[in-house]
């Protein structure tokens, strides 16, 4: 104990002489900043990456497993653009012109390499021994009304085109565009077909408006991110409006307001500097960074701004004095809470997604140098500025400090009801928080005001599914794909998967060899079977292949060996849970009914979303615990007391629960931004825990207190400070509870219901507790004379 | 005064750059027919060849296929492709007939259901059994089937673009490469597909000399720039002696080859 006792009181003389450093070259101090700020900020450069990638990690076996698929088939992006026409009917000679014209300037799109639609489908049909291959309508204004009626006929009926290209009842149609990224930029690629799709669609739109046009498709997906990820940045800028209004109304003062702008303007420029030189680019949850900065950076300012112009206005200290009292009672305060909010930030690198790692990083080092702006540069500034004030009658004052006295005289008196009430209170929160289900449908990240997710709904609702999963179905040898054992057994997969009510398409190649027999056989229904001999299975898969259009090759099915075929099935928009069900119950379905080598696990972008969620859950337990500990350390050794520093895992932890219990009420569905909460707001929460803990000891160590008397102490001089942070940082989550992407968005309610349960629970709970664990106050409040504690404010 | 004189020079310069386009378009097909009656009256051959399909990380699969055909002037060459492995496509045999104008006529045997298909189709543009070749590439190179214009005439290198005059060609076009002092030979093509982005290239080496006249280049490599496949053909030796007629050509002798 003495030696930390040491360790506070050098720390206090060190803060002593580092404001008095600080004020004595003023002048070179913020000239060091400034040249520290910019140039890190020259080193920086701000990219943003769209490709939905790199929500995955490179170990993810998901993303593995999806990624090796791709290598042994081709690897597609799309664009699907799907038209609606308003008569309710695509087989009329005008539709169809139109659909053939929009294809072939879809062919102009950048890295394309294939083109899907009803016009240029490869129709094959029978006739005896001759076999006819031809685009389903090509040259369509040539077409006479019988054979638009006919063409209705074939595509009708068409399993490749029903469901994925073609509704139903003939009243909603789809272009596949195919693109074959390079994958060298995406923040290149990705951008220039969307700029060439859209171009072309809205001249589309002007030509032919009897049209309505939806999009969708892994393109405009990341087109989404890419885009959303700006606008959340863009959030900076409303940020910055709230940065300055908060602190001119907390300080009434504007040299105050400038100096805090910029101390959080050269953190956020840091923090850029600190993106340019790790090569960074940002995704949409990274991008919401400057939000975080400067939400969390404001508090720092303010906590040194207001004790100085508190001591300048109540006790009428010079501007010097004041500066060096206030330095000496926030530097600790303000290091210990930059400390638990940066480790906070790095747990995040537990996680098994690395936009938040990104997120995590920037932070803690936006925080860190935020830490240093808010000692150096602003109280160099304070002191180059001709801040005055009068000095006020302490009455203004009074009648705050009486509320925050009653509540906590009331609060001193009821301990046991209070606990109880709160730890029942608590406790339920925590049963309801249970009741949250993880769910991390990709499209839903968007909400209803995102073209993205209204023309992706449409699209579900009206033609086909978006989500889909793929198995890559073994057949044990090279070549093997002929055998006539696989392809019955894959046959029957694709007529249980058929079954299955959440299929909406399976395209197989059993399918392929079903359709190549009847083709040989004149188009006999009967035959819509596959082949029964291996011979005729290979001779027709090379028939087949000779008959692929531009663009398609078998390798889009099959693997170059001829052992593994692709299947992949279209389901409906299902939550993450029932989708690993789905997919389960596929792969248990080939367990139990086909050889080992056909077995195989079902993979997909939608699958590698679903599971994301649970993923980033399992890996960030770890973390969180190892942040609880280090950051009850942390406090242990700032309040220099053992048993406070655990009794504060309490008030740390249970908002978390709270916050989740609400939610639970409030949407009940979480989603992988949400996990990174518990970890972020405990590095958060923390401090108003730090604050009151330690004016508790100071009043029983300085004072003799006991403590309910101390429980009274701390409400009078941090209840003001705590609700003020705890307003700051509820409106700079509020700003970002704003963005359109659910991971930001969601991640920024909880927090908000976090951060106000936290101040709840610290103003309630931990002084109830307080008085109960210290029943035996002789015991605990040593008379021993103590100097000037660590943590004040 | 002034303004007819300028009209004078625009019409000059348009007049000109005309005669340019005129120019280098006649000056191009002149090329292309000198490369055809280079190789005119080789009769027929046969050769036996691989085809070796590489996939972007380097797996590779592989074929063999003999490859007769019959030289026709009126019309496109005819000609009859047999594969001989993989063991259980052995003895599939596509017979095709090139028209200078028009789609082709094919027909496919298949020896498991012993019964020949003619195939009607005009998707000239899909790959021939996989390979990054297109039926177009390795279809008879008819001078009608293409629009030309001569690029530039390099250490002996002549440089054509040809653009295909069928609207359902895979392509924008082709430049093609000719070696003026070995008979115009063609010694590479690169192909553009329909957005004009480079898709493909092919290079033509080993080339041998058959009866003092035929240049056949003995491997043939075929990049696809934008799936990063590559195609290499290997051939034997060409058989320019064996004397093939119409009767090596019918749906009969499509049967026989299959055995």
């Amino acid at each position: 104990m003495n030696a930390i006792k040491r360790f506070g009181n050098k720390a206090n003389r060190f803060a002593i002489k580092w404001a008095e450093f600080v004020i004595k070259y003023k002048w070179p101090v913020l000239i060091a900043t400034i040249v520290l700020a910019f140039g890190l900020a020259s080193k920086g450069k701000m990219e943003f990456d769209g490709d939905y990638h790199v929500f995955f990690s490179k170990s993810n076996p998901e993303l593995e497993a999806f990624d090796a698929l791709q290598e042994k088939y081709t690897k597609d992006d799309n664009v699907l653009i799907v038209l609606s026409p308003k008569n309710k009917n695509i087989f009329t000679k005008e539709n169809l012109i139109a659909i053939e014209e929009l294809t072939a300037e879809s062919w102009n799109t950048p890295y394309s390499s294939r083109v899907d639609a009803i016009t240029n489908f490869q129709h094959t049909s029978a006739e005896g021994d001759d076999l006819y291959v031809d685009d389903l309508s090509y040259e369509s204004h040539l077409k006479t009304d019988e054979e638009i009626q006919e063409i209705k006929r074939k595509a009708l009926k068409e399993p490749l085109l029903v469901d994925r290209l073609l509704s139903k009842d003939g009243s909603v149609t789809a272009i596949n565009i195919t693109v074959r990224l390079p994958g060298e930029d995406s923040a290149v690629e990705i951008p220039e077909v969307t700029a060439f799709t859209r171009n072309m669609i809205s001249q589309f739109r002007e030509k032919h408006p009897d049209f309505d046009i939806h999009t969708s498709g892994l393109v405009p997906l990341n087109t989404a991110f890419f885009e959303y990820s700006q606008k959340d940045f863009m959030l900076t800028g409303i940020m910055i409006i709230i940065v300055i209004l908060t602190t001119l109304i907390l300080t009434r003062s504007i040299f105050s307001t400038i100096s805090t702008l910029l101390v959080v303007l050269f953190s956020l420029i840091s923090a850029v500097g600190f993106l340019g030189i790790t090569g960074i680019k940002l995704t949409p949850p990274s991008a919401v960074f400057p939000t975080m900065i400067l939400t969390l950076a404001v508090a720092d300012s303010i906590h040194i701004l207001i004790t100085m112009l508190q001591k300048m206005r109540k006790e009428g200290l010079s501007k010097k004095e004041a500066l060096v009292e206030s330095m000496r009672l926030n530097f600790m305060p303000v290091l210990i809470t930059s400390l638990t909010t940066v480790i906070g930030f790095l747990t995040m690198n537990f996680g098994d997604v690395p936009p938040f790692w990104d997120l995590g990083n920037i932070t803690a080092f936006g925080m860190a140098m935020a830490f240093l702006y808010s000692t150096t540069t602003l109280p160099a500034l304070m002191a180059i500025f001709p801040v005055r004030t009068k000095q006020r009658v302490v009455k203004a004052g009074s009648e705050n400090r009486g509320l925050y006295t009653r509540l906590g005289a009331y609060v001193a008196e009821n301990p046991v009801k209070l606990s109880i009430i709160s730890l029942l209170i608590i406790g339920l929160m925590a049963f309801t928080a249970t009741k949250n289900r993880f769910n991390d449908e990709f499209v839903n990240y968007f909400d209803e005001t995102v073209k993205f997710r209204t023309d992706t709904d449409y699209i579900s609702e009206n033609l086909t599914g978006i989500y889909n999963v793929e198995f890559s179905v073994g057949a044990g040898e090279s070549g093997g794909i002929n055998n006539p054992e696989y392809l019955r057994k894959l046959n029957e997969f694709e007529d249980w998967l058929n079954e299955q009510p959440e299929v909406i398409h399976v395209n197989a190649f059993s399918e392929v060899a079903r359709r190549v027999n009847r083709s040989m056989h004149g188009d006999d229904e009967a035959y819509y079977q596959v082949p029964g001999n291996r011979e005729e299975a290979a001779q027709y898969l090379l028939l087949y292949e000779l008959s692929l259009p531009f663009g398609l090759d078998l390798n889009n099915q099959i693997n170059v060996d001829k052992s593994e075929t692709r299947l992949t099935v279209t389901i409906e928009n299902v939550d993450s849970a029932s989708m690993i069900a789905f997919s389960k119950r596929a792969e248990n379905w080939l367990k139990q009914n086909t050889p080992e080598y056909m077995h195989a696990i079902g993979v997909s972008p939608t699958l590698m979303f679903s599971k994301l969620g649970f993923r980033q859950a399992d890996s960030m337990f770890k973390g969180n615990i190892i942040a609880l500990i280090l950051i009850s350390l942390v406090l242990m050794l700032a309040l220099r007391n053992f048993k406070l520093g655990l009794l504060s895992i309490i008030p740390n932890v249970t908002p978390v629960l709270v916050g989740f219990g609400l939610w639970a009420l409030y949407k009940a569905q979480i989603n992988t931004g949400m996990v990174i909460v518990f970890g972020m707001t405990l590095g958060i929460i923390v401090d108003d825990t730090v604050h009151f803990m330690s004016k508790f000891l100071r009043a029983q160590r300085e004072y003799g207190y006991d403590a309910r008397q101390a429980v009274v102490y701390a409400f009078e001089t941090v209840g003001k400070a705590l609700v003020t942070t705890t307003i700051v940082l509820i409106v700079g989550f509020a700003v970002l509870a704003q963005s359109h992407f659910a991971l930001n968005s969601y991640m920024a309610q909880i927090t908000l219901i976090i951060i106000s349960s936290a101040l709840i629970i610290d103003f309630i709970l931990l002084p109830s507790l307080l008085i109960l664990t210290a029943s035996k106050p002789k015991a605990v409040a040593t008379p021993e004379k103590v100097q000037p504690q660590v943590i004040k404010s | 005064m002034k303004n007819i004189k300028i009209l004078f020079a625009l019409t000059a310069l348009i007049f000109s750059d005309n005669l340019l386009a005129q120019d280098a378009a006649s000056k191009g097909l002149e090329v292309a027919k000198a490369a055809e009656k280079a190789d005119l009256g080789f009769g027929s051959s046969v050769v036996d060849l691989q085809m070796v399909l590489k996939n972007k990380n380097g797996q590779t699969s592989e074929r063999t296929l003999t490859t007769r055909t019959l030289e026709l002037t009126e019309d496109g060459d005819k000609s009859l492709i047999t594969f001989n492995s993989p063991k259980d496509v052995k003895g599939t045999a596509t017979l095709t007939f090139t028209h200078k104008v028009g789609s082709d006529d094919q027909w496919l045997y298949l020896p498991s259901i012993k019964r020949v298909k003619r195939i009607s189709s005009n998707n000239k543009s899909g790959p021939f059994v996989g390979s990054e070749f297109a039926y177009e590439d390795l279809s008879s190179q008819e001078v009608e089937k293409y629009t030309y214009k001569f690029l530039k005439e390099e250490n002996g290198i002549i440089t054509v673009e040809q653009d295909p005059v069928d609207p359902k060609s895979g392509y924008t076009k082709r430049l093609v490469q000719y070696n003026k002092s070995k008979g115009y030979r063609i010694e590479k093509v690169e192909f553009y597909d329909r957005k004009g982005a480079l898709l493909k290239t092919l290079n033509y080496g080993n080339y041998k000399l058959y009866k003092n006249k035929f240049w056949r280049a003995l491997e043939l490599h075929m990049v696809n720039h934008q799936s990063r496949k590559e195609t290499k053909l290997i051939f034997g030796e060409y058989d320019f002696d064996i004397q093939l007629t119409d009767e090596s050509f019918t749906e009969n002798a499509l049967k026989r080859a299959g055995r």
